[in-house]
């Protein structure tokens, strides 16, 4: 069976105003979403109200680096940045995030340059199967951005429970997720020091 | 998931008008209603989209010092609050017990009232649920109910609410603010939960077409600030429901009890607030056998409902040790694990 593409069309973001009612008294209107992901800006016409920002990701955008897991919001393999915040994509209507800037596993290195937690997923070992790693790395982003952890284990490890790892490399994230903090708090002092 | 009507709600009038329609839900941060129509057992014929609302995701401290919680306002938002978290620091302390960090950081302070029970038997469209279907009869009641309730439950059901956030706010006299058709009114956050009786099915004291559009928390309600924790057990170390938790504060003065609070959760279909348990203890200087006493009064009433008798023990047991770890003064910074009685002490890590 051929896989179906959609030509997504190169239009520049816009503000969408779209009107309150979108599916009336069970009548079909499409509804266009625009969403700026990875930086890239898209406008998104969805054919269903059903559609989770996931599935919107991984079937219609092909950026399939955001797992599926349980699709329930247990596991935390789905986990994305919708405007900076990490959430579960699985748990969250398409139609919900219309404006928003949304990050994805792709959307995390520069080129060949991997990004600093994702350097770090390496360094310390953080995976063995690799299915969750999207979702334990862009939580482990979110997490860095929040502040709450303070380089302190115990803590990431609380702040890291929303992903669950079947190989158990609980141990490699946890230090990969020190890494990455410490990393963070060099460059943000060689910054301000600049 | 079946198909349905989407709704954005550009104001809480709009919300109210497209809410009121039979078969309509408000949706949220949708982590339980999603949830819950990818299993079935929603099948909402109308989506209200409230997540534009911007006048329902502040927090606003008012002139008298008590706080206005919108009902948008995130899990996480309202935890990591600064001056929130030093003046309520057991809300504080249960937001950050319960859910994941994704889910704290889409979960609103409105949709945590409303979320339904983690009952499997309800959240099984297989199963008789008297809750989710009226007179079906209900499977709990002969199945895994170790984790039910064991205060205020009916024949007809057995169910729990799983919130922790409605712990600390039953016992710190927290009112909810609704808007409906007829107006706007306030309802006490103790009379917000019905228990089952005969109609397990009305969960709330909403009428029909309600909107919850915040959550006040008295200012008199900070004179607990000093002594005041949320433990809650659980079958794992993060990211579980309780088994059981309790929220207990007090004032103390001169060593002794001025005032106390304490209210259980994961034990019934509200959060279970005992005012005698707390009367117990006025005047009282602070000590485990006062506390194992008072726990004991919160607990008087309780039944098995199935193979969950070890829950009233677990249940008094943690409230005497939340009342103690309340009078022993209020943690200088947010646990590490938050709620969690394995690391009461901050710097206590439970992995060696």
């Amino acid at each position: 069976m051929a896989i179906q593409k959609f030509k997504l069309p190169d239009i520049p973001s816009i503000a969408v105003q779209i009107s309150t009612s979108l599916f009336l008294n069970g009548v079909r209107m499409s509804l266009s979403i625009s969403l700026t992901i990875n930086g890239d800006a898209r406008t998104i016409v969805l054919e269903d109200p059903r559609v989770t920002l996931l599935d919107l990701l991984r079937e219609r955008l092909q950026l399939t680096g955001t797992k599926k897991g349980c699709d329930r919001g247990q596991c935390g393999a789905c986990t994305v940045l919708v405007d900076g915040r990490r959430i579960n994509s699985c748990l969250t209507l398409a139609m919900t995030v219309d404006g928003a800037h949304v990050t994805t596993i792709e959307g995390l290195a520069t080129g060949d340059e991997l990004h600093p937690v994702q350097a770090a997923f390496l360094e310390c070992d953080g995976l063995q199967c690799g299915y969750c790693t999207p979702g334990q790395i862009m939580s482990a982003v979110g997490l860095i951005a929040e502040g709450q952890a303070a380089g302190d284990p115990e803590r990431v490890r609380e702040l890291m429970s929303g992903n669950i790892c079947r190989c158990g490399a609980y141990k490699g994230i946890t230090e990969a997720v020190l890494v990455a903090i410490e990393k963070d708090a060099t460059t943000s002092k060689e910054r301000d020091a600049a | 998931m079946n198909l349905f009507d989407y709704v954005r709600a550009s104001s809480v009038d709009e919300a109210v008008a497209a809410g009121a329609k039979p078969g309509a839900r408000i949706l949220a941060g949708g982590t339980n209603l999603v949830d819950l129509m990818k299993m079935g057992v929603a099948e909402p014929a109308t989506l209200v989209d409230i997540t534009r609302l911007e006048e329902l995701k502040r927090i606003n401290w008012l002139s008298d010092g008590s706080v206005r919680i919108g009902s948008l306002v995130r899990n996480s938002d309202l935890a990591y609050e600064t001056h929130f978290a030093k003046t309520f620091p057991m809300v504080a302390e249960a937001l950050l017990s319960g859910a994941s960090a994704q889910l704290r950081n889409a979960a609103t302070a409105g949709g945590n009232l409303l979320q339904k029970t983690r009952c499997s038997y309800y959240q099984d469209v297989a199963s008789a649920c008297n809750r989710r279907n009226a007179g079906s009869g209900c499977d709990a009641r002969q199945g895994l109910n170790r984790l039910h309730a064991v205060l205020g439950w009916s024949d007809h059901c057995i169910a729990t609410h799983p919130s922790d956030f409605c712990v600390p706010l039953a016992a710190l006299d927290a009112v909810v603010e609704v808007t409906g058709k007829g107006g706007s009114r306030e309802i006490p956050i103790e009379s917000f939960h019905l228990l089952p009786g005969d109609q397990p099915g009305k969960e709330n004291a909403l009428e029909e077409g309600e909107l919850v559009t915040a959550i006040r928390i008295p200012a008199d309600a900070s004179r607990f600030a000093a002594h005041s924790r949320y433990l809650k057990l659980r079958e794992r170390t993060s990211y579980a429901f309780a088994v059981v938790s309790a929220a207990a504060a007090m004032m103390i003065e001169d060593g002794r009890i001025l005032e106390a609070r304490l209210t259980l959760g994961a034990v019934a279909a509200k959060p279970w607030r005992s005012r005698e348990a707390e009367a117990a203890m006025i005047g009282q200087m602070p000590s485990k056998d006062l506390f194992d006493h008072a726990a004991g009064i919160a607990l008087r009433e309780a039944s098995p409902s199935g193979n969950n008798a070890f829950k009233i023990e677990l249940a008094r047991r943690l409230a005497a040790r939340a009342l103690s770890a309340a009078s022993a003064g209020t943690p200088t910074a947010m646990p590490a694990l938050p709620g969690s009685p394995l690391s009461t002490f901050s710097g206590d890590a439970h992995v060696a």
